[in-house]
């Protein structure tokens, strides 16, 4: 995997449902990348994960390189572009669902 | 078919209660993850890239019409309406939600299947030839002794930590379709001087460091099969490295002893093992000798068949691909290939599966297999009733004629599911197989086995396909390795790398190339590609495989 550098998201899977989420700017875990905290600062984003990676809501949080264009946050690595849409095989998974961005 | 006793029932009804409670406990706050993952990995429940994921065991690859329809139902109510056939004859359900899998292994429970040793380092889901029972060349049915291996191996005490992964195929015939030579113990039922015995090879696995088995004992008595696998286990058990884990496999153990000095360690741990031995394996495998017994003769008139051969070529076509002669007369074996091009290998939906399921009870003796090449088996079918399967399975579009061929293709979930993943595999395996199915080439070329993984794991065993296709990450870009000459036959040999990896949309033209480099070649229609690849040697084809894509192409038969 690439190394950890600004900016960065918060990521984990939801603890019931296994769902991909990310941290946003309120603090909570959201399902669209595009609602995730983008910090430009990697210490803040440690700090941020340190707080809430043992959070009950969710597993295995950990931080991800990201792209922003405009509204849009994008990962930079292709396997955080698939976990953010689903696979490429069926028409299931997060590119079904409506963006439920903005916060 | 092999049922439950009453002890059975009883110790996988504990079993999930156990994981209820831990479920339970793991989402009140009560355990960690760090606690719970190691629970719940000893029932199969893995956290994959978008979801869980549940891997049921599909014991030597066998199950009855009831089973296959509660898998159905399980993909409907907990799940997105399908499964996957995976390479080691199970099933995954990419979707479950943690909540919901003690659910789902109750579901299970009720037609006596579990997730119980489907992951973890312990002895994982026994396989066995997918033609069981079936095959014209077998000495003798392998399963009741994969099932005896599962009865002695599930929740043994002393095998629960072991340093690694341990998995057991076995064969009742020279003709290897399990791939016995890349296990970690892999076993070939035989006759020697007029006696069942058992042919015994160790350290093969495929992975980061491929290696084919040993053969550790040419012709092992019947009576001491047991004995011995613990023997071999227990030294694995205390010599296995667990420092590391890349180097804790039983293949690293036996290369670094020796086969010499590892057989000599299990004959003297076998002495006294033995001795705990007191013959009540052999009774138990008496009765599971008769449970799985097959010698049913059948009435059934052919007439029907024949007709359907002189009038229709689509039939023909696919009784000549997917049927094989039976052991017994008047039977057929039918392999149901999950490969329509296009589509995902190993994938069948719910209405899919709940046919098959009506197919096993009424055509063949409520018997259905799953084949680690990722498609599914009628093993015992009576000639006369191939018509109407045919038309059954053209009703399910279960009707692709192309086992054995080259989009018969073998793929691990790769990257679109699997967080080991370092590359998609599925769209790879679904641009090949449509390509070669649009040029028409598919039975020009023949006999094919091509693999494909998504990582070094090597799931989709690419080390032992004609062609294998390894999914690496490059700086950030899918990378595609290829190699060649692989086979996982009885003439077992590892594929060897012809050179740098090809990107995602050069990775099928290569192939193509490589295929047609093999029609240019061959010396008649009936050598085979590997038979080819063989006789004339890697070189030339790693010289087709990078030329200048845009100055080859293979032209439409």
């Amino acid at each position: 995997m690439a190394r950890i550098k600004a900016p960065v998201v918060v990521t984990a899977n939801r603890l019931g449902s296994g769902e991909v989420v990310y941290l946003s700017r309120d603090g909570r875990w959201q399902a669209s990348m595009d609602a995730g905290q983008v910090f430009t600062e990697l210490a803040e984003a440690e700090a941020a994960l340190a707080r809430h990676d043992n959070e009950l809501e969710v597993v295995g949080a950990y931080l991800i390189n990201v792209e922003v264009h405009g509204a849009r946050v994008e990962g930079q690595h292709y396997r955080e572009q698939f976990r953010s849409l689903g696979p490429s095989n069926y028409w299931h998974g997060k590119q079904t669902e409506a963006n439920d961005a903005p916060v | 078919m092999h049922r439950y006793s009453e002890f059975d029932r009883d110790f996988v009804a504990t079993r999930n209660a156990q994981y209820r409670d831990q479920v339970a406990r793991r989402v009140a706050g009560e355990l960690t993850e760090d606690e719970f993952k190691p629970l719940r990995l000893m029932n199969g429940v893995y956290l994959q890239l978008h979801a869980y994921m549940l891997r049921v065991a599909i014991p030597y690859g066998t199950l009855s019409s009831a089973q296959m329809r509660q898998l159905a139902h399980i993909a409907d109510r907990w799940d997105k309406g399908y499964g996957h056939f995976t390479t080691r004859q199970n099933i995954q359900y990419n979707w479950p939600r943690l909540v919901d899998t003690p659910d789902i292994l109750d579901a299970l429970a009720k037609v006596e299947m579990h997730a119980i040793q489907t992951s973890g380092n312990t002895i994982r889901n026994v396989t066995a030839d997918h033609f069981a029972g079936a095959a014209i060349d077998e000495v003798v049915d392998p399963r009741p002794y994969a099932e005896l291996i599962r009865q002695w191996s599930t929740d043994h005490p002393e095998f629960q930590f072991l340093p690694r992964k341990f998995k057991i195929a076995v064969t009742g015939s020279a003709v290897d379709r399990a791939v016995v030579q890349a296990h970690d113990i892999g076993l070939q039922m035989l006759e020697s001087r007029g006696e069942l015995a058992v042919k015994v090879w160790v350290g093969g696995g495929l992975g980061r460091t491929p290696i084919l088995g040993q053969v550790l004992q040419e012709a092992l008595p019947i009576a001491d099969l047991l004995p011995y696998l613990e023997a071999i286990l227990a030294v694995y058990n205390l010599w296995g490295r667990r420092d590391n884990k890349y180097k804790a496999r039983i293949k690293i153990l036996v290369n670094a002893m020796g086969i010499d000095v590892f057989r000599r360690e299990v004959q003297a741990a076998f002495e006294t093992i033995a001795q705990d031995f007191s013959g009540e394996d052999q009774a138990v495998l008496e009765q599971l000798r008769q449970a799985f017994d097959f010698s049913a003769a059948t009435d059934v008139d052919e007439a029907a068949y024949h007709q359907a051969l002189a009038a229709n070529s689509l039939f023909r076509q696919w009784v000549d691909q997917n049927v094989l002669p039976h052991r017994l007369s008047g039977y057929s074996i039918v392999t149901i290939s999950l490969k329509k091009p296009g589509q995902t290998p190993g994938d069948a939906s719910s209405d899919q599966m709940r046919g098959l399921a009506d197919l096993a009870e009424r055509y063949s003796h409520d018997e259905l297999r799953v084949s680690h090449e990722q498609n599914l088996v009628l093993p015992h079918v009576a000639l006369g009733h191939l018509p109407a399967i045919f038309d059954a399975l053209t009703a399910l579009d279960l009707q692709t004629a192309n086992v054995g061929l080259i989009s018969d293709l073998i793929a691990c979930p790769g990257m679109d599911y699997c967080a080991l993943a370092t590359a998609r595999s599925i769209p790879i395996a679904q641009q090949i197989a449509e390509r070669f199915s649009q040029l028409g080439l598919e039975e020009t070329v023949g006999a094919m086995k091509l693999k494909i993984s998504g990582c070094i794991n090597a799931c989709g065993h690419h080390h032992v396909g004609h062609i294998g296709i390894l999914g690496l990450d490059k700086g950030g870009v899918e990378s595609y390795q290829i190699t060649l000459g692989g086979d996982g036959s009885e003439n077992a040999s590892l594929g060897e790398k012809i050179g740098p990896g090809f990107s995602a949309d050069d990775i099928v033209p290569a192939i193509e190339r490589i295929v047609a480099h093999y029609l240019d070649l061959r010396s008649a229609e009936t050598e085979t590609f590997i038979q080819t690849l063989r006789r004339v040697g890697l070189a030339s084809f790693r010289d087709a495989a990078y030329v200048d894509p845009a100055t080859e192409v293979i032209h439409a038969s």
